[in-house]
């Protein structure tokens, strides 16, 4: 680990002003378990390591606006244990699936959607892009757990947010403070995460000096009614595990007939993967096996899977098939 | 940096370890290293800012197992460094180093957390529990004697890990269901694969056998 300087500010204006001295590269540090492992390696080599654990104000979980705010530090079990959130399934279904108290107690949510990529090219230091003398290591190496979609630039790995999917689909809104001491910002979560042509780019919008405080996600009563929403992950061990492909669906069913859905893919692109073409076959009818299925095949008729990840096609039809069945409460089985 | 007592990590008693052994004859290169690193260090020209340390080694103080230890550490340092190299408890095991394994798992402020992936900074001010505690004199923890009874333990590597997850995980849920073991303790891997001792243990012990 390359030496560091370690600040600790205790409100927002503070973190932002640590964060942006001139001269000075800084890297945030929450519950540390992304962060500490990228330090480690040298992946990441700021100058500042700014802890931002103790700023109350990112704290918790409120309602607002009809809605719920939630503190960018709020940890996984908080986030499980809060009532404000019993209505919210998706967010839910995802916190079923980070099976360690380890990660419960010490990640939080913003921590999950600024996750960089687990890919294993990246983590082993060839940039987010996998490149080794301008050609690409996914494109020719072991590509297995990389992109589907959107992997027809130089980016080939996949997001690495659990929570993203459930939230785009909800329609979550980000605030973002900084660079500029009193610069604030809300911002749709489908606008912020990017897909880098450069390794210097980053996977989000964020630009250095600049950090997520806090997300606001609507309330799941509408005029139109109540929000039915589920994700559905693939993971491959019984343990703690990222995804292999995920869906998350946020749907809104008058007289059994969906009227509006909002369908987002995970870990299949170097975004979350709104799937539009999913979201119109399924609205105007109602959710059985059929229509569910139709969706998942909509889903990946635009897939272009790489050389060793086809299985992924399949994983992804199904995850949107059984995210919608189970948000419309017609779970059925396990695998 | 305070002196570790000796008798904490003396396992056998006779006043002789092999840790003690190894650590006596890596103390020279070790120095080495140090002086190396202290040359190699920027020198700090910007104004001292509240809140903000240095990137060289400055003091904190941590308190593991009731006890305080006064200690000059640089910010990079993890806490599972600090206390299996500065406070000789190596109950905590340094294995995948990228908070994924399990092996390094001791309680902060009883919660279970990843040591490797904290910084030692991080840990002043909270209360930092590890292996160690778990034995008073010829008392043990429950959960130990459980592991003991269930054969939850082959070679034993993951195991200090393995029982300080176990005993939050109970702290927290201490009627806990299969479902729920299922769904806490999957941070925890062992390459002997003694899953289902352990999950024996976690379960007899959720319904206060």
């Amino acid at each position: 680990m390359t030496p560091f300087e370690y600040a600790h500010p205790r409100s927002e204006a503070e973190a932002v002003e640590l964060m942006n001295e001139p001269g000075t590269s800084t890297a945030v540090l929450a519950g540390g378990t992304d962060l500490i492992r990228l330090l480690r390696r040298d992946l990441v080599t700021p100058q500042r390591v700014v802890n931002i654990k103790d700023i109350p104000s990112m704290q918790g979980i409120k309602p607002v606006d009809g809605g719920v705010m939630i503190g960018a530090l709020t940890t996984l079990e908080d986030l499980a244990a809060s009532p404000l959130m019993s209505e919210y399934h998706s967010l839910h279904h995802v916190l079923d699936g980070i099976r360690a108290i380890q990660i419960q107690s010490s990640g939080t949510v913003a921590g999950d959607l600024c996750h960089l990529p687990n890919c294993w090219y990246f983590r082993n230091g060839y940039g987010l892009l996998g490149m080794e003398n301008g050609e690409s290591l996914v494109e020719t190496g072991d590509n297995r757990y990389h992109a589907i979609f959107g992997n027809r630039g130089p980016a080939k790995f996949v997001s690495a947010s659990r929570f993203a999917p459930g939230m785009i689909a909800g329609q979550a809104r980000v605030r973002v403070v900084g660079p500029k001491p009193d610069a604030e910002e809300w911002l749709p979560l489908e606008y912020f995460y990017i897909t880098p042509k450069t390794n210097a780019q980053g996977v989000t919008v964020l630009k250095p000096g600049q950090l997520i405080t806090h997300v606001w996600l609507p309330g799941t009563d509408t005029a139109q009614g109540k929000v039915q929403s589920s994700t559905y992950e693939v993971l491959q061990l019984e343990g703690l595990d990222w995804p292999l492909a995920s869906a998350a669906v946020s749907m809104v069913v008058q007289s059994g007939v969906v009227q509006d859905a909002r369908i987002v893919l995970g870990h299949v692109a170097p975004v979350p993967w709104i799937s539009h073409e999913a979201s119109r076959t399924i609205i105007g009818r109602r959710v059985t096996e059929e229509t569910a299925a139709a969706a998942g095949e909509a889903a990946v008729a635009s897939a272009t899977p790489l050389s060793n990840n086809g299985y992924k096609v399949q994983l992804a039809r199904t995850c949107v098939k059984r995210a919608l069945l189970r948000a419309a409460g017609q779970e059925t089985g396990g695998l | 940096m305070s002196t570790p007592d000796r008798d904490q990590n003396t396992a056998n008693g006779t006043g002789f370890s092999r840790r003690d052994f190894i650590r006596g004859s890596g103390a020279a290169m070790a120095a080495t290293a140090i002086a190396t690193s202290t040359v190699e260090a920027r020198a700090d020209d910007k104004a001292a800012k509240p809140n903000v340390k240095p990137a060289e080694a400055t003091e904190v103080t941590l308190t593991v197992n009731g006890k305080e230890h006064k200690l000059k550490l640089e910010p990079r340092v993890t806490l599972l460094d600090t206390l299996r190299t500065d406070l000789s408890l190596t109950g905590c095991k340094d294995v995948c180093d990228t908070a994924n394994c399990g092996a390094c798992t001791v309680h902060i402020d009883g919660k279970a957390v990843y040591a490797c992936t904290r910084l030692a900074h991080d840990c002043e001010g909270k209360k930092i529990t590890t292996v160690e505690s778990l034995k008073d004199g010829d008392k043990v923890d429950p959960v130990v004697s459980c592991f003991v009874k269930h054969d939850a333990s082959q070679c034993g590597f993951c195991t200090p890990g393995f029982v300080m997850a176990v005993r939050a995980f109970l702290n927290s849920k201490p009627k806990a269901s299969l479902d729920e073991v299922r769904k806490g303790l999957g941070g925890n891997i062992c390459r002997c694969g003694t899953y289902h001792g352990i999950t024996e243990c976690a379960l007899e012990m959720a319904k206060g056998g």
